[in-house]
């Protein structure tokens, strides 16, 4: 690991001024990505802002219904607590399947949205990687590429967004809150991932010095029956090679409105659009719910060796969907 | 480099209280190495380190405190947690400097004197590992576990422990343990929080 020097702040102001004002300072706070990085030589700081005392870390009710969660609350701390499991299960199922126990108590949700990918060519600084040297290349377009994209690729950049939860919170337009040395705003989720482009290394909106404070979830009475469907290659503690957030509304059979976000399959939370306009005003039965997979993935494009991926993400839609609405009590369940 | 004598050892002396903050808490330090204070199993150490030296190296090469293990170093064996303020962390990713001011637990602060905690008990007793190597972090968790109430059965254990990597794939033994302790009052005796 390379030398840094290393800061603890312990207000907003303070870590602003202090990241803002040196261009080689990075924040820290769960250090579960930052400190990986550091180690492989991939972040390369002078020094290091510690924002773990910062007071954000809370949950709050929010006079809506809706719910704000600080940019530093813990991973395990958002699944565990009452008003998420109840109100947003997608979003407490979506967290306890990323990671393990120990990383989901250091990693902060300001943080996962921060995280970097896991493309192995990425972390691999003798590879060629776009991302983190523009117009280096792309190693893993022709490499070993199993576990990287088919929805939001281009020639430049295929690796998949790793967060669970980034996939469940787009599902429910959460809304991030920043501050800066500009001052504070906010960013709609969908918005806060770009694609890649021809400007991979270009991840998220946030400008140097700037700090994650909330996410703020809206209110969404449907989202009290949401899932969050993970498929792996081991049960447990692994990325996923698809997954699915479900929020559906349905009256009387018919699908009112559904939120779908799609992960393991795409560059960035993947807001699957084309589904949800497939799913509004149809049936909740299963041969709608193939129709609206098959609708989101028509545009994917395969990269050789994960192609099988294509039919996976339809395959754990399809089945997010029917458990959903089986909560629902419509036919999704015969 | 090696810590300065004080430094090293389970058997450190305890920092008097007037002797203690070495430096407002805020001041920035490094990156060349500075003293830093670690309370470790209730033990406060003053250590040399650069910021950034993890508190996994810190333990086990600047305090001799060795039972916790170094497996992969990038968080994804489990082999290396310890405890920092009750919550079970993994220590390889933990920046030693940013424990400053925190409680930090480690597999030597589980037994009271030469009585076993029920956990360690319940390895020796289930047979819960073959090489040893990755046991003090699984002890570390699953003595967490109990108090994280995640016990139900043998399912939502494996899931609960799945941070803990076993190359020798001692699983069915190390949840044959835990359900020893959760299945005895004695269990939720020292608890992870």
């Amino acid at each position: 690991m390379r030398s840094f020097a290393y800061k603890r702040v312990s207000d907003v102001a303070t870590a602003i001024a202090e990241v803002g004002g040196d261009p080689g300072s990075e924040f820290l706070a769960g250090g579960t990505t930052e400190v990986d990085m550091l180690r492989i030589r991939v972040a390369r700081p002078r020094r290091v802002v510690d924002i773990n005392d910062l007071p954000i870390a809370a949950i709050e009710d929010l006079s809506d219904g809706g719910l704000r969660l600080g940019g530093l609350a813990r991973m395990s701390d958002v699944a565990a607590h009452p008003a998420v499991r109840e109100r947003y299960p997608v979003v407490s199922e979506a967290l306890e399947k990323g990671a393990s126990a120990q990383l989901r108590n250091m990693a902060t949700l300001g943080g996962n949205l921060m995280q970097k990918v896991r493309c192995s060519y990425f972390r691999d600084v003798d590879q060629a990687c776009n991302k983190r040297e523009p117009g280096s290349g792309c190693a893993a377009m022709n490499g070993f590429n199993r576990t990287h994209a088919v929805l939001g690729t281009s020639e430049h950049c295929i690796a998949t967004h790793p967060s669970d939860v980034a996939v469940a919170l787009t599902a429910l337009d959460a809304i991030v809150h920043i501050q800066g040395p500009e001052g504070a705003r906010t960013v709609a989720f969908d918005d806060f991932f770009p694609l890649p482009g021809n400007t991979p290394d270009r991840e998220h909106p946030i400008a140097h010095g700037e700090l994650i404070t909330a996410i703020e979830v809206p209110a969404n009475p449907a989202a009290r029956t949401s899932h969050y469907l993970k498929v792996r290659d081991r049960e447990s503690y692994e990325f996923a090679l698809a997954s699915a957030a479900v929020v559906l509304r349905v009256e009387r059979g018919i699908i009112a409105e559904a939120r779908i976000g799609l992960g393991g399959v795409a560059t960035k939370p993947w807001r699957a659009r084309q589904a949800e306009a497939a799913l509004t005003g149809a049936p909740a039965l299963r041969a709608a719910f193939e129709d609206a997979a098959a609708a989101e993935l028509a545009d994917a494009v395969p990269q050789g060796m994960n192609s099988f991926k294509i039919t996976l993400a339809q395959r754990t839609l399809v089945r997010a969907l029917e458990t959903v609405a089986s909560a629902h009590g419509g036919e999704g369940n015969a | 480099m090696r810590p300065r004598a004080h430094q090293t050892g389970t058997v450190a002396p305890s920092i008097p209280e007037q002797a203690r903050g070495v430096r407002p808490r805020d001041a920035e330090i490094g990156p060349e190495a500075t003293d830093i204070e670690l309370t470790v199993n209730g033990t406060t150490h003053r250590v040399r380190v650069e910021p950034r030296v993890s508190l996994l190296d810190a333990l086990r090469e600047r305090l001799d405190i060795t039972g916790t293990k170094k497996g992969c170093n990038q968080g994804a064996c489990g082999a290396c947690t310890v405890w920092v303020d009750g919550r079970r962390v993994v220590s390889c990713l933990t920046l030693a400097v940013a424990c400053e001011g925190r409680e930090i637990t480690t597999v030597e602060g589980l037994a009271d004197g030469d009585r076993l905690h029920p956990m360690q008990r319940a390895f020796v007793d289930n047979d819960a590992f073959q090489c040893g190597y990755c046991t003090p972090g699984q002890l570390m968790s699953a003595v967490a576990l109990m108090a994280e109430g995640h016990t139900c059965d043998d399912a939502e254990i494996a899931e609960w422990m799945s941070g803990n990597i076993c190359r020798c794939a001692a699983y069915p033994n190390i949840r044959s343990a835990i359900r020893q302790v959760r299945d005895t009052a004695e269990g939720t005796r020292k608890g992870g929080r």
